[in-house]
């Protein structure tokens, strides 16, 4: 990376209703519905489905790391450019950790009632994983 | 002469406060637009990457999927119309519901039966009285219409479309009947057809040397289709929420603006007529004066 220390990634971190974050990062993990998936620079393209769960990005020259809990949504990986969309992107630090704990005891009890209660259920747990990560 | 002089005081006082009323609503109407307007450009970035990821997948797989196939001869049609919750905005919800029924004669000469989904409790008020049938209908968020209500829509929809042709509640197409915000002067009522879905491949055709690469789907290219169309049409969807909501604050203040102008000549000319019956009462008292210092003084006379 000496000789191209300005290149990164570009990324785009959008929700339904407002862009989240945008800037320069240097690595990014997410989970797929394969599996976890890493992106680095120069990266195949790719487009893949997101499971609730949560995203970490490596901000770009510094130790900073982004985490925010998605509720699904897709990522797509072409020309060193990233877009992660999700109708739902929170902020690990704008997640309250006992309220998000509530609402996965909620969910839980619904599980064998509604089939809607699995996917909060991901949900909430993936915002407690990033809850619990940055604390 | 004097009664009518209070009379017409009480009307220029009552059109006053009136007038107040209808310059707040204008003012608030005009602060809430430009919130409105920040929300239609926050939304934007998430359309344009589902719309870049939309066809990128179409470009490079068969699209066949059933929210993209025509059924072979469509009997039924779902219509949204999206209206306002609250009255005092001009034409805005009636042009709104003209537009709509004109799209349903169409519909009805093509020979397809309509069902009808409603948001806004103006359009809900318009099929009650006339005891009209509707599937659905969702208030209550007209001004500022959140994500959460045009996942639902959106929803309600896709599962009317996505039913078998027969079923109960099945739809072959899906038009949207809503108002378009071209600039605070110019809003129109608009009707798209929403489902089945017309991949339009590159709408802001991508520059050359940014050509869409080949991806690697995963899990696979008809899944990924699978998950991003119903975002795509909700955010279609949420997308014309957005513009209605706008278009209804623009139609709501331009009305109370001619509300407002409109008070301000009713007290001018009510003004005028007040002073008019004032001097009046003036006149005619100096002329009963004259008239009686003129007799007594001819009385006088005749004395002499």
């Amino acid at each position: 990376m000496a000789e191209s220390t300005v290149e990164h990634l570009h990324v785009e971190l959008v929700a339904a209703d407002r862009t989240v974050w945008s800037g320069e990062a240097s690595m990014i993990i997410a989970r797929t519905l394969e599996g976890d998936i890493g992106v680095l620079r120069g990266h195949a393209p790719t487009l893949s489905l997101l499971s609730a769960s949560v995203v970490e990005i490596q901000i770009a020259d510094s130790d900073d790391l982004l985490v925010v809990a998605v509720d699904g949504g897709f990522l797509s990986v072409a020309n060193d450019r990233v877009s992660i969309l999700a109708e739902r992107v929170e902020r690990a630090e704008e997640i309250h950790l006992d309220q998000a704990r509530i609402e996965l005891e909620e969910a839980q009890r619904l599980l064998n009632s509604n089939n809607e209660a699995e996917q909060r259920v991901r949900h909430a747990e993936a915002r407690i994983r990033a809850a619990e990560k940055v604390s | 002469m004097a009664v009518s002089l209070r009379e017409y005081r009480a009307r220029i006082k009552s059109t006053e406060s009136m007038k107040k009323i209808t310059r707040a609503m204008e003012l608030i109407a005009a602060s809430r637009i430009i919130k409105a307007q920040q929300k239609a450009a926050a939304a934007a970035p998430y359309a344009r990457e589902l719309t870049r990821a939309v066809s990128a997948v179409a470009t490079f797989s068969n699209v066949d999927h059933p929210l993209t196939r025509e059924q072979e001869n469509p009997k039924r049609a779902a219509v949204l119309i999206i209206t306002s919750d609250r009255g005092l905005a001009g034409a805005y919800s009636s042009s709104v519901l003209k537009e709509s029924e004109r799209l349903s004669e169409r519909l009805r000469a093509e020979g397809k039966e309509i069902d009808y989904f409603l948001a806004g409790r103006k359009a809900e008020a318009y099929f009650k009285f006339r005891s009209r049938a509707f599937v659905e209908s969702w208030t209550g968020f007209s001004d500022q219409p959140t994500y959460d209500k045009a996942a639902e829509i959106g929803s309600a929809l896709i599962t009317a479309f996505l039913k078998e042709q027969g079923e109960d509640g099945d739809v072959d197409e899906v038009h949207v009947v809503y108002t378009r915000f071209r600039s605070m002067l110019t809003q129109e009522p608009t009707a798209v057809r929403l489902l089945p879905l017309e991949v339009i491949e590159g709408t802001d055709a991508p520059d050359a040397d940014e050509l869409l690469p080949l991806y690697e789907f995963e899990p696979s290219a008809a899944q990924v289709l699978d998950g991003l169309l119903p975002q795509y049409v909700q955010s279609r969807i949420f997308y014309s929420l957005l513009q209605s909501a706008a278009s209804e604050l623009a139609a709501r203040q331009k009305a109370m603006k001619s509300a407002t102008d409109n008070a301000e000549e009713l007290i001018k000319k009510f003004t005028r007529i007040a002073n008019q019956a004032r001097q009046a009462g003036i006149t005619q008292e100096i002329s009963e004066i004259v008239g009686g210092v003129n007799a007594l003084a001819d009385a006088q006379a005749a004395n002499d």
